[in-house]
């Protein structure tokens, strides 16, 4: 898989000395030497844009509930739900493509030699062989943790995560399960990945009773979300949006803990517009709000869907009621996105409430394109522009 | 699905990955010695001062010839049998030496799943069940295979092996609900006829999907190793799934993670229409073993001794070594494919009866058990009125009895109820009982 294309992706996320220092760190020859002499190259304004982030992270507060805290990232606090997980659950199996020497994202540098090469281990290079090999430990009783490398090549296992994980208790009468599979994958755009690492499938898996999918937009969110996951006795389907793997810096608790599925979270209160998103653009539908209260004084409440297969119908309709506005962002393609679930769900249960259309500002209906990035994206400035024509409707 | 721009550094990273792999090698190669006798041909450390080879890829010497390596086709993996065709052991050496009463239970269970699969073919063609898939002339490969077993080893199959869970003694009740889909079935009604399933007999409930049970089977094989509970796990399938995708995935995985697992193919000629030649051209599925690493064997699946011999010692070394073996089962399909094909249209019937009359799996194993003075013609009759009446009665009872309520339509899908699913019910309920008389309430549970 794309372990050089990995590290490409990760260095250019935030800044252009932290690019360069995994540039010189991961590989010392004439190819990193190269990239040194680019990075140190690359002055002036235009660099410094092509590089900006579409959206700013915003930590939660220091979580108090769960005991000690620690600074971590988001792999970092990836890595420590699956170390809480391993230390616990001694049947618990990490496996994937390159994850022994601690994964081309750095989600389990360490555990294999802390937890042994039975345990933490590569597959070869087959996702539908991955994502059956989980099941099968799965329906053996054991917990299996497998990883896809990037969501973008999750397809070659649709079959077995369709046909086979959903419906594995439903066709047996509930005699057999894999509820212990968790399927963890690499998510969402990451500044120039291009076709094939920045793509969004929940859509294609939220079409598919049985399966549980789920996106955080944090690390507290990501660690607590995935202890969930692996826990539910379903089979789980956890997207990490991996331009937040080293961008996302805040406090998350050492000590396990559970942040419930199907369970949307309100971040922000607000009165006039619901906004809902998931994972990155949670962040840019936080600085949408901001800009909507500052140059429109409209007050907007954001909701963290977090869960999209089985949602959380209740919040968000709720807040409709309150609201009677309701915009739905993802950079997935518009065309059976998930927000048109969203959408047509609400409008059924707040017809009455509903004060102007539902608004669906995602990305376009074509592939991912590398170059063009920057208009494809459902970007703050087009999640405004909804909500300014939305107020005015 | 390898991204291309990936290759550079991987190169890079290679030589250090080669230097660390090698010394860790040197650390660890006895115990794997120990631990795989005859299994892949590791690696030489790296050595640059040899006029060797030193690709990471591969264990082999250079030649100064250009030639290519040919299939061996026409004389291919033979074929190992115990028994001929009437029933005589062949070599005494390989005689498993079964008891009497064992023979006799492989037998009648191999006759039982056959008076089974002629009543409920029947059945199918009247209407009385939806579908049906007979096991004629491969009842030997599930007889002889499953007596191999542990009772604990688990089971995947593909659909053609209802004599595996006949051996572990699943009642006829229990096939008929589930092809009747009844309330009594286990599965719920919820699958087509003859996707059984069983959790104590380990017998993992089956799909059609075609060989998504093969990757699973190696992962449930190491979630076993890893118990040290001294259980294998053994996977059927056709030799037409062995086309599928998954089959590559799950021999390559089951080597490589070094899983005790029995590959059992059933090389029966046909996947559905197809015959083998459409369906591969190298020899058979025998001969792609080696290839993953996988020792590998070919027997006559209509000696169930042979398949007997072949099951127990890759079970013995399976568990002991913790590798995995492969075994071709080569049958003939001697039933349609299923009750929705005509299998005239795509061969002769002479083709069909050759195997029928002159080598099938049970009339072979009657010889043996004749020639013994185990058998004669009185107790066959009486078995077969027998085995008959057993057969029928568990069919008729599961005709009458009341297909499940139909709230089981939306249990299981999570191991919870989900609230949207709970608003579903809710609302098919009151839908029902709006317009109660267009739908077949009293054939259900209330």
């Amino acid at each position: 898989m794309a372990a050089a294309a990995a590290r490409f992706l990760l260095g250019s996320v935030h800044s252009r000395a932290a690019a360069t220092a995994v540039a010189l760190g991961t590989h010392g020859g004439p190819g990193g030497a190269l990239l040194k002499g680019a990075a140190a190259r690359r002055s002036g304004r235009a660099a410094q844009r092509r590089y900006a982030a579409h959206f700013t992270f915003q930590p939660d507060p220091v979580p108090t509930k769960y005991g000690p805290t620690q600074k971590m990232n988001l792999f970092q606090s990836v890595t420590s739900a699956l170390d809480n997980t391993l230390a616990s659950d001694p049947t618990a199996v990490i496996f994937g493509e390159d994850v022994a020497f601690g994964g081309v994202f750095r989600c389990t540098v360490g555990l294999r030699d802390k937890y042994g090469k039975d345990r933490v281990f590569n597959t070869p290079l087959c996702e539908q062989g991955i994502v059956g090999f989980g099941i099968g430990v799965a329906v053996a009783g054991a917990t299996a943790i497998a990883e896809i490398q990037f969501a973008d090549y999750i397809y070659p296992a649709f079959d077995q995560i369709v046909n086979e994980a959903a419906k594995y208790r439903y066709r047996s009468g509930n005699l057999f399960d894999c509820g212990n599979l968790t399927i963890r994958a690499p998510w969402g755009c990451v500044g120039h990945g291009s076709l094939y690492h920045s793509q969004s499938p929940e859509a294609f898996f939220a079409h598919c009773p049985g399966l549980k999918i789920v996106i955080p937009r944090s690390p507290v969110q990501a660690k607590g979300l995935l202890l969930s996951c692996i826990a539910d006795k379903n089979p789980c389907i956890f997207f990490e949006p991996k331009i937040l793997y080293r961008a996302a810096v805040e406090q998350v608790p050492t000590e396990p803990f559970h942040i419930p599925l199907s369970q949307a979270e309100v971040v922000l209160e607000g009165s006039d517009v619901t906004l809902v998103a998931w994972g990155t653009q949670v962040h840019v539908m936080r600085e949408v709000a901001t800009m909507a209260q500052e140059k429109l004084g409209v007050s907007c409440e954001l909701i963290d869907l977090q869960t999209i297969l089985p949602w959380d119908t209740d919040t968000v309709c709720k807040s409709v009621v309150k609201t009677g506005r309701l915009l739905i962002s993802h950079e997935a393609p518009v065309t059976g996105g998930f927000a048109a679930e969203i959408s047509a769900r609400v409008q059924e249960e707040c017809f009455l409430n509903l004060e102007a259309p539902i608004a669906r500002v995602c990305g376009y209906d074509t592939p991912f394109p590398h170059i063009f990035e920057p208009f494809y994206i459902p970007d703050k400035w087009k999640c405004f522009d909804a909500v300014k024509r939305m107020i005015n409707y | 699905m390898a991204a291309a721009g990936g290759f550079g550094a991987l190169g890079r990273l290679g030589r250090h990955a080669v230097r660390r792999a090698a010394a860790l090698r040197a650390a660890t190669q006895p115990r794997l010695r120990a631990f795989r006798v005859s299994g892949a041909q590791l690696q030489q450390p790296f050595n640059t001062s040899e006029e060797k080879p030193q690709f990471p890829g591969a264990s082999a010497e250079f030649v100064d010839q250009l030639e290519f390596i040919q299939p061996n086709v026409i004389s291919g993996i033979p074929v190992y049998r115990v028994m001929s065709r009437q029933g005589q052991i062949i070599n005494p050496s390989e005689d498993p030496q079964l008891s009497k009463e064992t023979v006799l239970n492989f037998y009648q269970k191999m006759t039982l799943l056959n008076t089974m699969d002629r009543i409920l073919y029947e059945s199918q063609r009247q209407g009385r069940i939806s579908f049906y898939m007979t096991n004629y002339g491969e009842e030997g490969t599930h007889i002889g295979s499953a007596a191999a077993l542990d009772s604990n080893d688990l089971v995947f199959g593909q659909y053609r092996e209802a004599g595996v869970l006949m051996y572990r003694g699943f009642p006829l009740d229990l096939f008929m609900a589930q092809c009747y889909a009844n309330a009594d079935d286990l599965g719920k009604g919820r699958q087509m006829p003859v996707h059984y399933g069983s959790k104590d007999l380990n017998f993992v409930t089956i799909s059609s999907p075609l060989a998504t049970q093969i990757p699973q089977a190696a992962g449930a094989a190491y979630a076993v190793k890893r118990e040290n509970s001294n259980r294998a796990v053994i996977c059927y399938f056709g030799e037409g799934a062995a086309s599928e995708g998954d089959a590559h995935a799950g021999f390559n995985f089951s080597a490589t993670l070094e899983c005790p697992l029995i590959f059992f193919c059933r090389n029966n000629g046909y996947a559905i229409s197809t015959p083998t030649n459409e369906q591969y051209r190298g020899d058979g599925i025998a001969a792609r073993g080696p290839g993953y690493g996988m020792l590998s064997i070919r027997v006559d699946g209509n000696d169930v001794f042979a398949v007997y011999n072949a099951t127990k010692e890759a079970r013995r070394r399976a568990v002991a070594e913790n590798q995995p073996f492969l075994i071709e089962a080569m049958t003939y399909r001697i039933g349609h494919h299923s009750t929705s094909d005509d299998s005239s249209a795509y061969r002769s019937v002479d083709e069909v009866n050759y195997w029928d009359k002159q080598d099938h799996p049970i009339s072979r194993l009657r010889h043996y058990m004749t020639a013994r003075g185990w058998w004669d013609e009185d107790e066959e009759r009486t078995w077969r009125k027998q085995s008959r009446k057993l057969v029928m009665e568990a069919f008729e009872k599961a005709e009458r009895r009341l297909k499940p309520r139909p709230d089981l339509l939306f249990t299981d899908v999570y191991n919870e109820i989900t609230p949207t699913l709970t608003k579903q019910r809710d609302s098919m309920w009151r839908h029902l009982q709006q317009y109660k008389e267009h739908y077949p309430l009293d054939l259900y549970d209330k």
